[in-house]
Order: C-alpha cells, then structure tokens, then sequence
C-alpha cells in the first residue's frame, strides 16, 4: 500500500479527469462523428406562428443535385406523435388536454419554427439549397403568444380541440383552510410578478444522426441527450414502433445540457426514421437561430400570490395563482414542471401552515416551453423570496427576522409541509448566519454610503430557499402522473487485475460525473480515481437508466453505485473467506482490503478479483465466478438542498445599468463530494441565475416572431456582467440515501434571481420602488429613476 | 452561403476592374459583416473581390498634421499604434473597444466605415473629428460620407483605401454597450480641434450625425456641464427591444458629457 498516495475519496477536490480531454478538444460530440456513407438532413421550419398549409409541393426539391429524399407529414403517417411524460389531472378529475404532437406539421403549423419538412441530401448545403425550393402556401392566421391574448375570449384556437387553449386547471393545498386563515391576518400582501421566458442556450447545439444496419435490423440513433434511455423508450415505444432490443441511442459528449437536452425531439425521431427509409445514415446539426426557436424554452409564469400574517410576522397563509405557459406544445415533462416540481415548492423554508395554489397551463403559439436549470423550483423561489421582502417593506418587519420567524426549526426535521412534501433535514439559521457573515451584511449601510458618494445606487439583496431535487421516488411520482419510474441504475465491474469500470445510467454533460462518480469508488473500494471508468451515455453499454436532470446524478445514480458496491464487497467477503480459510461473518473491509477480523491476514481486492476471473481455489459451490453487480436505486424520499445567497449590485442613475459588485452563496447539498465541482456547479447556475435577473429575456412580437432569436438580441451572461461568487456550504445529511447527498446542478440558478432582484429593489429604495420585473435591464431601471426624478 | 466566385487582386485598380464588372459583386475585407450576413444567406453576391491582398490599402502614417490609416488596417493595429496612440490617443481607445478580440484582429477600418452600421463605433470617429475619406475615385469629406443607415457615398466601383484623421487639440468618445450584441446603443464623439468643435453620435440613430446644439455649446464652453442640459430629440432614434428611442436620446446626453470628460 502507498500511503503517499494522494486522498482522493470523498471530500477532496480531485482534478477533473475529462477536462484534458475537453480542454485539448478531443471530445467527441456528437456532431463529431461521421457515420460512412452519411447523408444531411435539413429541416424546412414554420416562418409563422399560426398558419394553416394550404398546399405543400416538394417536387422542385426532390429534383434539386445531390437530394435524395424530401419527406412531410404525409411520409410519415405511420410514425406517432411525440408522446408526453406526464399527465396532470385537472380540478375536476379529468385528465389534462393533450393534443397531438406530430413530427412534422399536419396541415397546421403552431409556432415559429414548428417542423414542416425534411430534406435529406448528400452534403448539408445541398439540402438547404432544396429546402428553399420548396413551395408552401400558407392561410395565415391570428395567433396568441402572450398568455393573457391565449386565453381572452375568441383568442386563436392553437389547436382546434382544446377549447380556450387550456391544457390544464389544477390545485394542490387545503382552499378552506387558506380562506379562513386570511380571515383572521392581521396583514394581507398581495405581490403579482411575470417570471421570465428564458432559452437555455447550451453552448453545443442540438444534432442527431440515425443510423441504420439492414444486416442486423439495428438502429442507432446518436443523440445531444441528457437520458438516452428515456429517449429510447419514448421514441421506440411510442414515435416509431421500435423495440428497444433493436434500438440504440447513444448520448456521446453533450455540451451542456440544462434541462433543453431532456427532452424528445422530432429531429431525433427523423433522422432515425429516415436513415432506416434510405438504408444511409442521417444526420442533423442545429444552427444557433435553429437551436432558438426549437429547443425547448424555460419559465414562462404569470402570478398573483398573497400572504396573510398575525401582527407579529408569523406566515399564516399563502394562496397563489399562477399561469404557466406551454408553448404549442406539450415537450416531455412540461405539464409537471408548473405543478409538482412548482407549486409544491411554495412552502420554501417556512413553517406557512395553510397553503393553497391553482395553476392553469395555457397552450400559445410558441415554442414549446419545459424544465430549465432548476425547474419550477427558481419559479417558487422567486415568488416567495421577493414576496417575502414585500411583505417585510409593506408591514413594517424587518427582513432579515421575519425570515427567522418563519424559519422552519432546525430540530423539527422530518417536516411535512402542507403541499406534500416532508422535508428530511436542513438548518437555515445557520446557512443565513454564514452568509450574513460572509457577506458583511452589517457593514453594508457604509458600502451604500460610500457608493453614494460616487454617484452609485448600491442595494444589497437575501434570498433564504429550499429546493427538492434527487427525483425522485418512482411510486409517489408515478401517483402524480408520471409515466415513468425515475429510480437509477448502477454497474460495477471489477476486472481480474482490479481496475474498475462503473456503468451508469445518469448522463454527463458538463458535471464532471467521471471525476466525481471514480471518487466515490475509490473511496469505498481503495481504488485510485485513474483505475476507475465512468462509461455513460449507450444504451448498448449500460443497463438502464432515467439519466441527468433534477440534480439527481449522485443522490440517485450514485446510491444506485453505493449499493452495487455493498453487493462487491459482500460477494468479496465470500472469497475472501473462502482463500483466507475464515468465516464470512469474521472477514472485515475496508477501502481495498479485506481482512480476518483480529489478524494480519489479509486480501486485496485485486486479488479477491483475480480469484473471482481464475476461479482455480474458488467456492464453486456456492458462488458465480466474476466480479460484476448491478443496482437499481429507487430514492425514498427527493432530496432537500437549500440555502442562503446574498446579492450586492451598484446601479448607474445616469443609464439603469445594474453591476453585479458581490454575491454570496451558502448552501446545504449534502455530503460534499469534491468541494472543487460543487463551487464550480453553484457559480455557473448562479451565473445563470443573475443572466435571469438583469440580462436574459425571450421575447416574441405580436405576431408570434420571435424578436430575441440569436445571441445579438439574446442577452447571455457574460464574464463582464458577473460579480465574483463566494461559494461555502454548511452540510446536514440527507438522511434517507447512502451517501447522504443532495445534490448541488440547481441551487444556484434557484437561490439567486430573488436575491438579485431584492438588491435591485433594495438599491432603488428612495425612489418608492416596491417591485421590479426580470430581466432588469437598463433601460427598465432608467425609467423607474427618470419617472420618479420627473427628470 | 451560397456559391460565389472569388477573386484576389492584389491592385485598387485591378479590385475596381473586377466590381465594376459585376454589378452584384460585393468587396470583403475582414468580413465580419458580410460573412455571417452570408452564412445566415441573407446576401447572394456572384462574387467577392477580397481586397485583403492590396498592399497599397495598408498602413498606418503621419502626414502633416494628420494621421492617415489604410483602409485594411484592423482594429488591433490601430489599437496598438504608437503613432496613433502619441497623435490620437482616443482612436487606439475607439478601436481597442470594438467588439472582442477575434472581431479586432480581423476586422478592418475600412469595411467598418464603408458598411456604416448604425451601431459601429468608426463613423464616429470619422465624423467626429472631420475625417476624410479616400476613395479609389476622390476624396470625400466625412460630412458627405456617411448617406444612412448602411448606405454612404461609396458608388458601386469605388473602394474606400484610406481614412486621414486630422489631430484635435483634444478629443474623446463614450458609449454604451447594447447588452446583448456588444455594439453601441448610443455613443458619442467630441473633439476640438482643426475641423472645429465636433460632436457625432452613433448607435442612436439609423446613421451616424452630428449634435449642432452640443456644438455650439461646447464651441463656447468646452465642459461636460455645457452638453448636460441638451436633450436630444428623439424623433427618428431608433427603438428596440433594447431601448425606446426616449432612452437612447437621454443616453446622448449622458454620453456626451462623458466623453467630453475623456477628452479632458
């Protein structure tokens, strides 16, 4: 044993193991990779919001050089439409409206950039150029992008089956109980906000190839996937009548994913169904204006909520009313993003004993909208941190105690909220107490003072949140709608010679899994990090799996690894018994090396592995030779990270430029695994959150164009725009997973819009500010001042 | 992009010769306009004359009181440029603050004043300090130049080949940046010096223009309190989803004063 040997298990900041490879631009994505014999597709998209086709003619297409197929909806009539995920029921008991979704229009198309045709040609060019030639006459109609015009008598009918363009009217909470505590409140404070339509924006583009054996009857599709699994099931069950025995997906090397990547895409079920059609495998690559009106969009909420209180600050009651917008469609999870992963969520860190919310999803003509970094959650967080901040200006309480007040009690853990959720555990005081100190929270009124006298406005901003991730127990979600389990799925297989392949079903795509995953198997097994493989992403490679989203990657995945670890060391301990000529009850383990309890007999795990392959002296009679377990980990409970985070801005009177000067996150994820990619998975999702904040806004006109479709118009954070980003943790365990994780992809995009947004408002204090809406850009700020200036 | 021909000359002459032509060729230098404008097919020249091969159109020197810039010059060189930066120090500040790095190393003074985008920084410093402009043909005068927004006075077979600055006693430019594309939202131009008392605005409006009433008061007092209290009207501004045309219109006043507070 080296004990030089640098620590590597749980707890340190390994190097990533895949940056090298990224960094030096060996990753192989999947636009990387070229398929002999490959043919281009080009997908001819909606340039309208509504419109019926009137007439569609391919025939100057199909003859353009190098065209080999040119296919519409009619090509495709035995091909399904794109199933949905989740079904919500409505108040009523009735099922959610859930009108077809085809691959490519039939008859109507429903949003810029809805798919109306393919071209598949020898080289990319070739079938853009056909594209062109395509004649379709379009019977232009009104359309609705704004949920208020969707659902205003006589709007456009996005689809002529859902009257009033509802997809759903749901609840969740106790209505009487709501009523009767606003009875008797001292205070009632009414807060009505629009959270901001948002693209996710992943640095790499969607892109697809289908890919078609005519020996073996096999498809492969490679795919941008975060959960090529799901996309395996979603699309050979119910899209193009493949069985999975038959069916390959491979997610490679995705650039980023953010939710965008979750979903399935018509592109995938195209290029697929038309490498199988041409015997030649199809490939699509998005362009950035394609990736902008195709990909599914995030947020998109607008709400009314009120909070009653005693005259001391105690939350007695809090009712919302949300709408949430679904676009044109109904993309994979949309339909649970605004209820279960939202609503749910309302009674944040606060012991609000009666709570009751209504959410009505609303079909536009837009691009579909569905999960997004974080989910509903930053959707819930945003509401109740600024709503709270209001109740504190309009009530007279401080902000900072009627948070206390309301805290939920650190020792009131397991904590069954009125809106389903029990929490397992947490300590908000302390994650706030942290962050106060980090962030010098009491010496603000200087800094301000200071900043004054340059000219500056500075605010400083709190935002105390919880967020539930680690999805998620398969049978309370499958009570709720899911049409899916979302347990995990884990292979270990330890070679003769001892080194480790791990087979998980989670995705990466920027998390850093082949790092953090071989830190928890070098800590169980004492193998170093080089010695242990992530493999990921293939459907021929691994088990199953539900994949990457929902910050679930280790809660789930990683205890789905923990226990085919235990399985390991357990049949490990069998041979180790049986070479060592001891009983299994005396053989003891420990990160490498299994022990005769009390002796300095010993063996280590490669050589238990090596007995395990040359099963020569090798209990045959009651043990398989190999060395290989799986685990599926369905999760108990979702986990509950949550936190403090502290926003400082500086605006410029003279131009409402808002700079981002300070932020501060604390946060509570569970066990840390390597401190280096938590900081690193907290500063990006703040980064994202502060682009939400004062910079990232999807807009459409009134006639559906989408006005913020490439990155001259699209506001993304930038390096300049950021602040620096202190990033601690205070840990309580999760106490319902091995591993006691949980989970860190979304608190940063959860925890930080409020707190932005409070240290605008807070900022704006002498000008009578009660609320300003995301994004808050220049000029928006540069009225509010200029208004109350009567400059 | 669509297919095009592709020549190099390596003469004005020669470059000239092949646009005249064409009517539907189309002159590339960097192309950091004309590129993506291709990719994007939003443009379909038969051909592009590359001029980046017309040793005659580079160079950066002194002449007289002037400084006189080639028209294939990037934005780095004249960023860099000890001449400019001892004669013209705002110029190198202008052209160190377009776009990022790669848009600097191969973007080009005269593709950038001959496509006169609206939110281009270069026309302000044309018009700004009274420039002029040389041509294949002639010399034009930086107020005859600039037609609207992407339109100048550039015929169809004349290639702009350099840009002579005249030295102001003092100059200085301020802008704000559109968040999202980085060009200017409205930026602002003053200078003192042979040409007079310049005030130029870009980014506000469809062209670039001069402020006269900032002028005029800056003639009488060079202070950034003489330009505070001039409101631009903001009648023909352009308006965005990035800001109103009332918006841009305060910014001119806003920038104005602090580019006079650059140049001191």
């Amino acid at each position: 044993m080296n004990v030089m040997a640098p620590f590597e298990g749980i707890g340190a900041s390994v190097k990533r193991k895949e940056d090298l490879r990224f960094l030096s631009g060996r990753g192989q994505y999947t636009d990387d990779i070229n398929r002999p014999g490959q043919l281009h597709a080009y997908i001819l998209r909606s340039p309208h919001a509504h419109a019926r086709i009137t007439a569609l003619d391919v025939a100057a297409a199909k003859a353009m050089p190098g065209v080999r197929a040119v296919y519409t909806s009619a090509d495709m009539a035995a091909v399904g439409g794109i199933p949905c995920g989740w079904q919500i029921h409505n108040k009523d008991g009735t099922p959610m409206a859930e009108p077809k979704h085809p691959v490519l229009a039939e008859g109507k198309v429903r949003h810029v950039g809805d798919p109306v045709a393919v071209v598949v040609a020898d080289t990319r060019p070739q079938a853009r150029d056909a594209a062109e030639a395509i004649a379709v006459e379009y019977d232009v109609l009104p359309s609705a992008t704004t949920m208020a015009h969707a659902q205003a008598p006589g709007a456009p009918a996005v689809h002529d089956d859902v009257p009033s363009n509802l997809c759903y009217d749901w609840h969740i909470g106790e209505k009487g109980a709501v009523d009767a505590a606003f009875a008797q409140a001292t205070h009632r404070v009414v807060f009505e906000t629009t959270n901001n339509r948002l693209v996710p924006n992943a640095m790499e583009p969607r892109a697809a190839i289908g890919d078609y054996d005519t020996t073996s009857g096999e498809h492969t599709l490679y795919t941008t996937s975060q959960n090529p699994h799901v996309i395996r099931l979603l699309m050979g069950a119910f899209v193009l009548n493949i069985p999975e025995s038959r069916l390959r997906v491979v997610a490679p090397d995705v650039g980023g994913g953010f939710g965008s990547k979750i979903y399935h895409y018509a592109e995938e079920a195209i290029v697929t169904w038309a490498a199988h059609k041409l015997g030649r495998p199809v490939k699509w690559t998005a362009d950035r204006t394609e990736s902008f009106m195709s990909d599914a969009h995030g947020r998109d909420h607008v709400t009314r909520a009120e909070l009653a209180l005693d005259a001391e600050g105690t939350f007695l009651a809090l009712r919302v009313h949300t709408q949430a917008n679904m676009g044109a469609y109904l993309s994979t999870f949309a339909p649970c993003v605004p209820t279960y992963l939202y609503a749910t969520l309302l009674a944040g860190v606060y012991k609000t004993p009666a709570i009751y919310a209504e959410v009505k999803a609303v079909f536009t003509n837009t691009v579909p909208v569905d999960a997004y970094r974080g989910a509903g959650r930053p959707e819930a967080t945003y509401l109740l941190e600024r709503l709270v901040d209001v109740a504190a200006r309009q009530c007279g309480f401080d902000k900072l105690e009627l948070r206390r007040r309301n805290f939920i009690a650190t020792d009131a853990f397991p904590y069954q909220t009125p809106v389903a959720l029990e929490y397992d555990s947490g300590d908000y005081f302390s994650t706030l107490s942290q962050a106060l100190e980090t962030a010098d929270w009491h010496g603000f009124e200087a800094r301000r003072a200071e900043a004054k006298a340059r000219g500056r406005l500075r605010g400083i901003g709190i935002s105390t949140y919880l967020e539930a991730c680690g999805i998620a127990p398969s049978a309370v979600v499958g009570s709720l709608g899911a049409r899916a389990g979302l347990y995990e799925v884990g292979t270990i297989r330890v070679h003769p010679t001892g080194s480790v392949t791990v087979l998980t079903g989670a995705h990466s795509h920027g998390q850093g899994h082949e790092t953090t995953f071989a830190q928890l198997v070098s800590d169980k097994l004492g193998v170093p990090v080089n010695m242990v493989d992530i493999v990921h992403g293939d459907t021929a490679k691994v088990p199953f799996g539900m994949g990457t989203y929902g910050s679930r990657s280790l809660a789930v995945g990683g205890s789905a690894m923990d226990k085919a670890m235990d399985k390991i060391i357990a049949k490990g301990r069998r041979i180790a018994a049986h070479l060592m000529e001891a009983s299994v009850e005396d053989i003891e383990f420990d990160r490498g090396t299994f022990r005769v309890a009390g002796t300095d007999k010993t063996k280590a795990l490669a050589e238990i592995s090596l007995a395990a392959y040359v099963p020569h002296n090798y209990p045959h009679d009651e043990l398989e030779p190999g060395l290989e377990e799986t685990a599926f980990y369905d999760p108990k409970n979702f986990t509950y990270p949550g936190g403090c985070h502290i926003a400082e801005v500086e605006i410029e009177p003279e131009t409402g430029k808002v700079h981002m000067v300070n932020f501060t996150a604390v946060d509570d994820v569970g066990r840390v695994i390597n401190p280096m990619i938590v900081e690193g998975q907290v500063q990006g999702g703040v980064a994202q959150g502060i682009g939400q904040a004062l910079l990232e806004a999807c807009v459409y006109d009134e006639g559906g164009q989408l006005l913020s479709a490439s990155m001259m118009d699209y506001t993304m954070p930038r390096a300049d725009d950021l602040a620096p980003v202190s990033v601690a943790t205070h840990v309580t365990l999760c106490t319902h997973n091995p591993l006691g994780v949980k989970g860190c992809g979304e608190v940063g995009a959860i925890g930080s819009p409020p707190a932005v947004m409070n240290a605008v408002v807070d900022a704006l204090r002498d000008f009578g500010v009660n609320h300003v809406e995301m994004p808050a850009t220049p000029p928006k700020i540069w009225s509010i001042i200029h208004g109350k200036n009567g400059a | 992009m669509y297919d095009f021909a592709y020549h190099k000359p390596s003469s004005v002459a020669d470059a000239v010769k092949l646009l005249a032509a064409d009517p539907d060729a189309k002159a590339v230098s960097g192309g950091h306009t004309l590129i993506p404008a291709l990719k994007h097919r939003l443009n379909k020249p038969t051909s592009l004359v590359d001029l980046s091969g017309i040793a005659e159109m580079k160079g950066i020197r002194r002449e007289g009181n002037a400084i006189v810039i080639g028209a294939l010059t990037k934005h780095e060189a004249v960023a860099t440029s000890a001449e400019v930066k001892a004669a013209i120090p705002v110029l190198a500040f202008v052209a160190k603050h377009i776009g990022d790095t790669q848009v600097r190393n191969r973007g080009t003074l005269g593709g950038s004043v001959a496509n006169n985008d609206p939110a281009a920084d270069y026309p302000a410093a044309v018009l700004g300090l009274g420039a002029t402009v040389h041509t294949s043909k002639r010399k034009v005068a930086a107020d005859e130049f600039f037609l609207g927004m992407f339109t100048t006075a550039l015929e169809a077979d004349e290639i702009l080949t350099a840009i002579s600055f005249p030295i102001p006693e003092k100059a200085g430019y301020a802008k704000m940046r559109n968040p999202a594309s980085r060009y200017v939202m409205a930026g602002a131009f003053v200078s003192k010096g042979p040409m007079g008392v310049r005030v130029a605005i870009n980014g506000a409006g469809p062209c670039v223009f001069r402020q006269a009433a900032m002028e005029a008061a800056l003639s009488a007092n060079w202070s950034a309190d003489a330009v505070a209290a001039i409101m631009q009207d903001a009648d023909g501004l352009n308006s965005d989803i990035h800001g109103s045309a009332e918006y841009r219109a305060h910014l001119v006043t806003v920038m104005a004063k602090r580019a006079v507070l650059a140049a001191g």
